[in-house]
């Protein structure tokens, strides 16, 4: 029972492995993903209440880490749905692309659950070499080649963090002789304001800012989101992200904020984060691309939860990257459904939007502004939440900071919402747009705004589920 | 708590902000245009009547917030859905809520592509703007305050003029940029008042005066864009100028308020010190403004641009009377706030009226009507003489006050009143500029094109101005019920103010001792 989420991944990535021995049609496949995807979210809903220890306590079940995991299977259900089924990659391939995509989540899912430093290796190696495979999994056609570059990148870079990680690893190991989180964490904490534990703390931390896309580790993201097919796009932006958060916070509710050096740290990453990602993103013409620096400056914010080192920090840190997984799957929702073929889809593709499908231009603005932080939406209730945190914790210059970030980036969110709305469609087609798509974008658009006008029971929930951290 | 009077058990400012977002919600169901238009204009035109209650329920002895409801919102942060009225808050919202159908009525005819979104926007801004008005929680309040500039950003950006895009987006940047660091200030504010978001508990604390001069300026840069004070006006022409004409209204009537309401509310109770250390600066920033907005209107040959400009001059005089801090200034800065609403609200009307028939805001092309429209021209001729102060309409009331405010200002020290004499030149320029418009309409010159087609107004358009000039000549000859409204709030902020300048007079003497 403890662990039956991921027997139903492994289930399905079996039976998908079956498949892939024979030559099915894509839109069978793509129903038998569906189905497998909603039979997850199912099995986490069984388990949202479970608790317990598995594995000599090197895997943990609890409230955190099952909430978490119904996220993710949730995130990935919504980025099945909206994917194409003619899609973008190769019909021959299509099994195999579905059957790493759920090992991926397998991976993600055993990660949030991990609390022993060699199972988070093994299962953060899981989702990114299953993820690794999948981005190059795209037609040449609609990528030029550029799919392969963003594979090899992808997978580079991702190797050089493991190692940054894996080396933190050996010092944590090293400094106190265990491999045990809990354990690790209380003989660190007598040792704190040692080089050695702070590098050994920072670079294991770099392993998490690479999957969450925040500075420095930040340098994958445009190429890969450019290169990747957009479904895929869409799975990396939002799914591994979740469980990035999920570990971070073990992480650091473990560690007390009595190291200075590490707080500073942190502060440093959330601020460049936020202001690589929005200068960066303000003249990207691929929406993909602009997407991908926009989130590295929502990483940015993210952080600006977790450096309060206090209950409320960390409840809204987990709010808001809820909030953005929706938000971004909203803008990703409309991206895959407008791009011809599975092509890139720049600025200009959204011109007359509006008239072409009226729907998606509603849910890419509730989208966007929500990105942008404009109330009443989720994304400006998260952001104002964790600023408040942060200010009660005394970080002035860092809420100011920030709050002129928000000021930043809404030119570029704004300039997309300006094409979509404000412009002639220009002889361009009208978006064909399937009814269980719209129903989704619905769905999507009103949990934006319920989330950002009701938060309470949100941040209650968030709220009970890092209490069982601490 | 002891702030706040509740003093009618139906909870009619929830109705009033709540009514035209259900109205909007509907009107998304909708199918056919005209049963839209319908339903927006009987929405906006039964929360324009349901705010009458207000009037006749409101308490005018007493400073106190009424009809205040309380519920908790987000309580871990202690943030509460709180709304009241007092008399700076009240004319505001009546402003709004009886504008409204009006600005329905005006885009019945002008608005030809996708009404049913037109009206859902237009309903939304009503909600966010009497929100704006009531809000006494300040997380509320700024909610509203920035989730109104999507509705308004659609309407310009959608409905707009040729140069609609530049305009939306200067629109939305300049005044989101500004309030950016308002939203710093809440949360400085909420850490220093024992977090609480709750305005009446944040007002006549003593904050470290370096404290309050970033407040204030965080405070100055939000709402000096919003009035907009020169030299921060640059996005309203451009804004108003696109606008269609229903934006232009909202634009000049309620939304420019904002900004000095936000003065009243919130920079004068709360940083007091601050404001009257910055005081002189803000003053002569408002002459500044009117004088730039008198002569840069003299030279505009767009009707539109034209009113835009006066009213950064109009704006001027409001920023002018409130902060020469006494009661006839303070007093005549709310009704110049209202009668700007009226006036110039109702000269976009016109200029939309004429837009419609002749599909040009040129004066160039509008001269000589008058012989062909003189219902519209009468309708006209009063709205602009009542914009420059003419006596007996109702901005001469309101000018009159500030500049007698100005003159007290000046004279209190046994000084000089240079600040109220700086400002006269503004009249006489507002005057020029809106008779030389108002010659050109209605007479023009020898080469005036054939305007002989032109119909003139019809009875829907006589409907819409007709309420306006109503209230032109009831403030201009009978302004005391209005005046009623308002002072006991006036009197209570500035006897506050005193005392708290003294107090802090004091705190200073008791320290250099």
């Amino acid at each position: 029972m403890l662990f039956l989420p991921e027997f139903t991944l492994l289930g399905a990535g079996l039976i998908l492995f079956i498949f892939s021995l024979g030559k099915p049609a894509s839109g069978v496949i793509k129903n038998v993903a569906i189905g497998f995807a909603a039979l997850t979210l199912f099995a986490t809903l069984l388990c949202l209440k479970s608790e317990g220890k598995l594995f000599y306590a090197a895997y943990q079940v609890d409230f955190f880490s099952q909430i978490f995991k119904f996220l993710i299977a949730l995130a990935t259900l919504i980025v099945l749905v909206f994917s194409d089924a003619r899609g973008d990659v190769h019909e021959e391939t299509r099994a195999e692309y579905y059957l790493f995509l759920f090992m991926s989540v397998l991976g993600l899912m055993m990660l949030v659950s991990s609390v022993e430093l060699l199972s988070i290796f093994v299962s953060l190696e899981l989702s990114s070499f299953a993820v690794y495979i999948m981005v190059p999994m795209r037609n040449n056609t609609t990528a030029s080649g550029n799919q392969v570059e963003a594979g090899i990148k992808y997978l580079l870079f991702g190797v050089m963090a493991t190692g940054l990680m894996l080396f933190g690893m050996s010092y944590m190991y090293g400094l106190t002789g265990s491999t045990q989180l809990p354990v690790v964490a209380e003989r660190l904490s007598l040792i704190y304001s040692q080089p050695a534990a702070v590098i050994a703390i920072v670079l294991v931390l770099a392993g998490f800012f690479y999957k969450l896309a925040l500075f420095p580790l930040h340098f994958w993201v445009p190429d890969i989101y450019e290169g990747a097919s957009n479904e895929t796009t869409a799975f990396i932006a939002a799914v591994p992200k979740l469980a990035a958060v999920a570990l971070l916070l073990r992480l650091i509710t473990m560690v007390s904020s009595e190291g200075e050096v590490i707080v500073n740290v942190l502060m440093v990453c959330a601020l460049l984060s936020m202001f690589y990602g929005n200068l960066s993103a303000l003249i990207q013409k691929d929406v993909k691309r602009l997407l991908g620096f926009s989130g590295i400056s929502h990483a940015g914010f993210v952080l600006v939860g977790l450096l309060t080192f206090k209950l409320t920090g960390y409840a809204t840190a987990m709010y808001y990257i809820t909030g953005y997984v929706f938000m971004n799957l909203a803008c990703f929702l409309v991206i895959c459904t407008v791009a011809e073929n599975g092509k890139n889809v720049v600025v200009e593709d959204f011109t007359g939007l509006h008239k072409r499908a009226p729907l998606l231009a509603l849910t890419l603005t509730v989208g966007l502004f929500a990105l942008a932080g404009i109330p009443p939406f989720v994304g400006f209730t998260g952001k104002f939440l964790l600023l408040l945190g942060a200010l009660r914790e005394g970080h002035l210059i860092l809420v100011v900071l920030a709050a002129i970030n928000t000021g930043i980036a809404i030119y570029y969110y704004l300039s997309i919402v300006r094409v979509s709305f404000c412009t002639d469609s220009e002889n361009r087609g009208t978006v064909a747009s399937s009814g269980i798509n719209n129903a989704l974008a619905l769905l999507l658009i009103m949990t934006i705004i319920v989330m950002g006008v009701m938060p309470s029971q949100f941040i209650a929930m968030t709220t009970s589920a890092i209490q069982t951290l601490m | 708590m002891d702030q706040l009077l509740i003093n009618s058990g139906f909870p009619i400012l929830s109705v009033l902000i709540f009514l035209p977002l259900a109205g909007a919600l509907l009107l998304l169901l909708v199918k056919s245009e005209s049963l839209c238009r319908y339903l927006a204009l009987a929405t906006t035109s039964v929360v324009g009547l349901l705010s009458l209650r207000l009037i006749t329920g409101f308490d005018r002895t007493t400073h106190k917030f009424q009809f205040v409801e309380h519920h908790p919102w987000i309580d871990t942060f202690n943030i509460n859905y709180t709304i009241g009225v007092d008399g700076i808050s009240i004319l505001l919202i009546l402003l709004t809520t009886i504008i409204m159908p009006f600005c329905v009525l005006a885009s019945w005819s002008y608005i030809k592509t996708r009404i049913q979104a037109f009206m859902v926007c237009l309903l939304i801004m009503e909600t966010a703007m009497i929100g704006v008005f009531v809000a006494l929680d300040f997380v509320l309040f700024y909610v509203l305050w920035e989730a109104m500039l999507i509705p308004m950003y659609m309407l310009i950006g959608i409905w707009g003029g040729p140069r609609k895009i530049y305009a939306s987006i200067k629109f939305f940047l300049y005044t989101l940029a500004g309030s950016i660091l308002l939203l710093v200030g809440i949360i400085w504010l909420y850490t220093a008042n024992h977090y609480s978001f709750f305005i009446p508990d944040m007002m006549w604390q003593d904050y470290p005066v370096n404290a309050q001069m970033y407040l204030f300026l965080a405070f100055f840069l939000a709402f000096a864009i919003k009035v907009p004070m020169f030299p921060f006006h640059t996005w309203l022409p451009a804004a108003h100028v696109e606008a269609p004409t229903a934006g232009s209204v909202i634009l000049a009537s309620i939304l420019l308020k904002m900004g000095t309401y936000g003065f009243l509310r919130f920079a004068l109770p709360i940083t007091p010190e601050a404001t009257i250390i910055l005081m002189p600066y803000v003053l002569w920033l408002s002459i500044a403004g009117i004088i730039y907005g008198g002569f840069t209107a003299l030279a505009q040959s767009d009707m539109k641009k034209l009113i835009a400009y006066s009213s950064v001059g109009h704006m001027g005089f409001v920023t002018l009377g409130i902060f020469v801090l006494n009661v006839d200034g303070l007093e005549g800065a709310i009704l110049q706030m209202v009668n700007h609403g009226i006036t110039t609200g109702a000269l976009f009307l016109c200029v939309g009226m004429i837009y419609e028939r002749t599909h040009s805001r040129e004066l160039r092309s509008a001269t000589g009507v008058g012989k062909y429209m003189p219902v519209y021209i009468t309708f006209l001729a009063f709205f602009s003489l009542s914009s420059f102060g003419f006596p007996g309409t109702n901005s001469f009331v309101g000018e009159f006050m500030i500049l007698a405010g100005a003159f007290k200002f000046g004279t209190a020290n046994g000084g000089f009143p240079y600040l109220a004499l700086a400002a006269i030149p503004g009249a006489v320029l507002a005057a020029a500029y809106m008779l030389r418009m108002l010659q050109k309409i209605i007479w023009g010159g020898t080469d005036n094109p054939d305007q002989s087609w032109l119909t003139d107004v019809n009875s829907r358009e006589i409907v819409t101005l007709a309420p306006f000039l109503f209230f032109v000549f009831w403030i201009g000859l009978g302004p005391q019920p209005f005046l009623d409204l308002i002072h006991t709030s006036v009197a209570q902020l500035l006897q506050q103010f005193t005392a708290h300048q003294a107090q802090a007079v004091a705190v200073a003497g008791s320290v250099l001792h």
